[in-house]
């Protein structure tokens, strides 16, 4: 951990009750910070919690419906990233926003190039280049194509094209997701040495090693409103974890206890299917675990924890490099969803959206298209048996449809994800993987997908579940896998599983545990 | 608009029943405007006569001459509702049409491919026409084997993947007739085109069955179904365990087959194939047909009948330049000026701003 930062360095950046709001979410609602020169600041928050929305705020991409932002003394309302740049605002984002197919020279110079004659420069272009490269400690050939080198570099290219343009604060949006260990080394290295220059750097992640590691202080946002600032060194884990989600780890230990007494703990159950270290470089590290028949698994953790890498591998979605699944004897490592289904998996993926629903078609469609899937193209279910399927399942998961024909597009989220839960159901699977089933939608049809699920378990079909509300991971399963950083740390069972052990699991510093209570 | 009624009582109802009836009813409403047009200026529009055994008149010709088109919107509009397009499609026409046409050329068959081929065109003349057919469809659906492995192997965009063929194609057909336009009198192949089957012409009914097996084919199998699953949601089509890649590569060869068969019927109109003349612009029309017919080009639901209502009225509209006798440069403009006034029709952004109503079917949510 780096040098407390002292209270006198001067603030750069004051930010505060800046709200925001877009048709029915209030994405903002008070938002405060404060930047100090020469720290780095790390700002914290769950999905939704609004961290993107201030980026956008301060980049100039929303304008804010109230609230002020100080720089260097003054007020400024930035109207477009252009011109949060030219106010020494620079963001770098998850996504390299270079263009891979030029030179990393022709990327650093992109609208600003060197001229001379009114053609450009090349030669002092790509000495500027060089330069701002080497201000970064990078030496490397500007006249290559920026892809061909590592996604690390390239963040790098993109940090130093950001700073070129006398940046006083640079944002650092989720820079690392894409890196490997060595390449995280090698960024936080370098936001050390910006930092002894006097820039502040807000480094929004989702890996808590990585901000305990660099960040001088954190901000906590929850809901879109300012929770907490703290400097990292005062503020434990736990509190953090505590403080994200919307938990006092104190008041939970005694309401955990109530939950322990009703919880469930079912007698050893017959094992479906064993995962052996299922892992997939720079997603999810090796992964192993036991599902018994009508047991429900949960995988818990952050954000980015590999909770839905380890899905998408378990279900071919991504494929994995290593491990297997142990299942009917066999180890199967599942190549496409359409192998997982032949074991008779079945997922629900987090992206209802982009990877679920098929909007424009009906109710109808959407519930028999994975059954009809595995029966193939040719042995058509007749137009009675999807009707009897849709009204089956409309009614059974108490979907609210104007007719089975109404395209799923039209539908709320809640319904949405019914129909995903029923396009799976009707495949009769053994082993149902639901990836934020609840997420985004309303708490009826969050306690009626939970009750669901405790049905499915009473059928002998097995569930993994993964949400972020550990709440509802330690209502339902019987084995928790806690994931951190991409990589599994401990397994919870039976009477031990509570959402304070899994938070402290999360919070454990490579195998101490910082809270014992 | 039989929904709307249906709207009406209890609970508001989404466009169901109805998609097709939504697809059609512009399409549909254009051509009966045109037709409508046609009747009271053109003399003798809807007589149908009975000349030397076919059936004559100016609604057979729209048929007739609109086979081609409508073959072609037939296999555009698989490709289409997988959110692809197929732009090679008239090059596709012109090496199947070179291809027949070089293949009764005794010339070319003694020098490609040997006596042996001449002595069955002489001899056995109606099963040598049968290879020629076969070995013109194999070579289409070759041709949409090649994109579709393009498209669905290769991740190549559709548009791109499709451009190749549509300007090598051309250049393919030129060298399977080694750049020679070949002219036939062969009854039996030039009966594709010119043929009859009790008055109606063979074309039409080729067409027919064509689109009968297509809506077929798509309806009694999931194979619609999957279709516009990919169309609509590749990601999750995939999740779902639809065979994605497979569905893709299908929708491509289909449609080569049907390109072949509309080169077939086109060369044997003119009893010849000139590379560079059959086919040309056809993709246009194909595209246009889908699109008029209610069929998005970004894929997902599609409608086979709403794609031959557009092909037909594109016939008609330019069937109707010819009796009105305009100048065939000037004949683009009206043509497109159709084209877009039915496009604008079909967009509700634009009814809505046009009459500042939409339909109550159209904006149903049933939220929950």
């Amino acid at each position: 951990m780096s040098e407390p930062v002292s209270e006198q360095n001067e603030v750069l950046l004051r930010v505060s009750g800046v709200v925001k709001t877009f048709p029915g979410v209030r994405a903002l609602d008070g938002a405060r910070l404060t930047l100090r020169r020469g720290e780095v600041h790390a700002l914290m928050g769950e999905n939704g919690a609004g961290k993107s929305t201030l980026i956008k705020v301060l980049t100039g991409v929303h304008t804010p419906d109230a609230g002020t932002i100080e720089l260097d003394g003054a007020m400024i309302s930035p109207s477009s990233p252009r011109d949060a740049e030219s106010l020494g605002v620079s963001t770098v984002y998850q996504e390299v926003n270079l263009v891979p197919t030029l030179s990393v020279a022709e990327n650093l110079c992109l609208g600003r190039f060197p001229r001379r004659f009114g053609a450009i420069d090349w030669r002092n272009a790509h000495r500027r280049a060089e330069r701002a490269l080497f201000r970064l400690g990078l030496e490397l050939s500007v006249t290559r194509r920026l892809d061909e080198h590592s996604i690390a570099i390239q963040q790098m290219v993109a940090i130093a094209r950001a700073l070129d343009s006398d940046a006083k604060l640079l944002i650092l949006d989720e820079p690392t997701s894409s890196l490997d260990e060595s390449e995280v080394d090698r960024l936080l290295a370098l936001m050390d040495r910006l930092r002894s220059e006097g820039l502040a750097i807000l480094f929004v992640t989702h890996f808590m090693d990585q901000v305990y590691r660099i960040s001088d202080r954190i901000t906590v946002f929850r809901n879109g409103a300012f929770v907490t600032e703290a400097p990292t060194a005062e503020l434990p884990r736990i509190e953090l974890i505590g403080r994200m989600v919307g938990k006092d780890p104190e008041a939970l230990r005694v309401r955990e206890a109530e939950v322990r007494a009703r919880h469930r703990t079912r007698a050893e159950s017959e094992s479906l299917a064993r995962v052996e270290g299922l892992g997939k470089r720079g997603r999810v590290g090796p992964v192993t675990f036991e599902i018994g028949k009508g047991e429900t698994v949960g995988l818990a953790g952050l954000l980015g924890s590999g909770r839905t890498e380890t899905a998408r591998l378990m279900f071919g979605a991504d494929q994995a490099e290593s491990g297997s699944i142990r299942i009917d004897g066999d180890a199967r490592r599942p190549g496409s969803p359409r192998e997982a289904m032949r074991l008779g998996f079945a997922m629900t993926p987090d992206d209802r959206k982009a990877a679920g629903i098929i909007p424009t078609l009906s109710v109808r469609d959407n519930i028999v298209l994975a059954l009809q899937s595995s029966k193939g193209i040719w042995r058509k279910l007749s137009g009675a048996q999807q009707r009897d399927l849709a009204d089956r399942f409309i009614a059974l998961l108490n979907i609210k449809v104007s007719g089975r024909e109404q395209a799923v597009g039209t539908l709320s989220g809640g319904n949405q994800q019914k129909v995903l839960l029923a396009r799976w159901l009707a495949t009769e699977p053994r082993l149902v993987i639901l990836d934020e089933p609840t997420r985004g939608i309303d708490v009826g049809a969050k306690g009626e997908i939970e009750s669901l699920i405790l049905d499915l378990a009473e059928k002998g079909v097995s569930v993994v579940f993964i949400s972020a509300e550990l709440e509802e991971v330690v209502r339902v399963s019987q084995r928790v896998v806690v994931l951190r950083d991409r990589r599994q740390v401990g397994i919870l069972e039976g009477e031990s599983i509570t959402e304070h052990a899994i938070m402290s699991m999360i919070a454990r510093d490579d195998g101490v545990e910082i809270d014992h209570g | 608009m039989a929904d709307r009624s249906e709207g009406r009582r209890g609970k508001p109802v989404a466009w169901h029943g109805g998609p097709v009836m939504q697809a059609l009813i512009w399409p549909v409403a254009a051509l009966a405007l045109l037709v409508i047009f046609n009747v009271l200026f053109t003399p003798g529009y809807l007589s149908i006569s009975v000349v030397e055994g076919r059936l004559s008149g100016y609604l057979i010709d729209i048929f007739r001459d609109g086979s081609s088109v409508m073959l072609l919107a037939v296999g555009m509009t698989l490709v289409i509702a997988t959110g692809g397009v197929d732009l090679s499609v008239g090059a596709i026409m012109a090496i199947a049409a070179v291809l027949s046409a070089s293949m009764v050329t005794p010339e070319w068959n003694e020098a490609n491919l040997g006596g042996w081929a001449n002595a069955m065109l002489a001899d056995r003349t109606i099963a040598w026409i049968g290879v020629v057919i076969a070995a013109s469809l194999v070579a289409s659906v070759l041709a949409g084997v090649w994109n579709g492995a393009l498209v669905s192997i290769f991740k190549i965009q559709p548009i791109i993947a499709t451009l190749v063929l549509m300007v090598a194609g051309r250049g393919v057909a030129q060298l399977v007739s080694n750049g020679r336009i070949f002219t036939y009198d062969l009854p039996a192949l030039e009966f594709l085109g010119k043929g009859t089957i009790l008055g109606v012409p063979f074309s039409v009914i080729i067409v027919a069955l064509v689109a009968f097996l297509a809506i077929g084919l798509t309806r009694l199998t999931a194979l619609g179904l999957m279709i516009e699953a990919v169309g609509d949601n590749d990601t999750a089509s995939r999740s779902s365990g639809v065979p994605v890649r497979a569905i893709r590569f299908m929708v491509y060869m289909v449609s080569g087959l049907c390109a072949g068969i509309a080169g077939l019927i086109e060369s044997s109109n003119v009893s010849s194939a000139n590379a560079n003349q059959i086919g040309l612009y056809a993709e246009l029309d194909a595209i246009f047909a889908v699109v008029v017919g209610g069929t998005a080009l970004t894929g997902g639901r599609f409608f086979l009948v709403g794609s031959i209502v557009g092909a037909l009225l594109i016939q008609t509209l330019t069937n109707t330049m010819y009796a009105q006798e305009v100048r065939p440069e000037i004949a683009l403009i009206p043509k497109a000026l159709v084209i877009v006034a039915v496009c604008l029709l079909q967009s509700p952004e634009f009814r809505r701003k046009a009459w500042g109503v939409v339909r109550p079917g159209v904006r149903v949510g049933g939220k929950a």
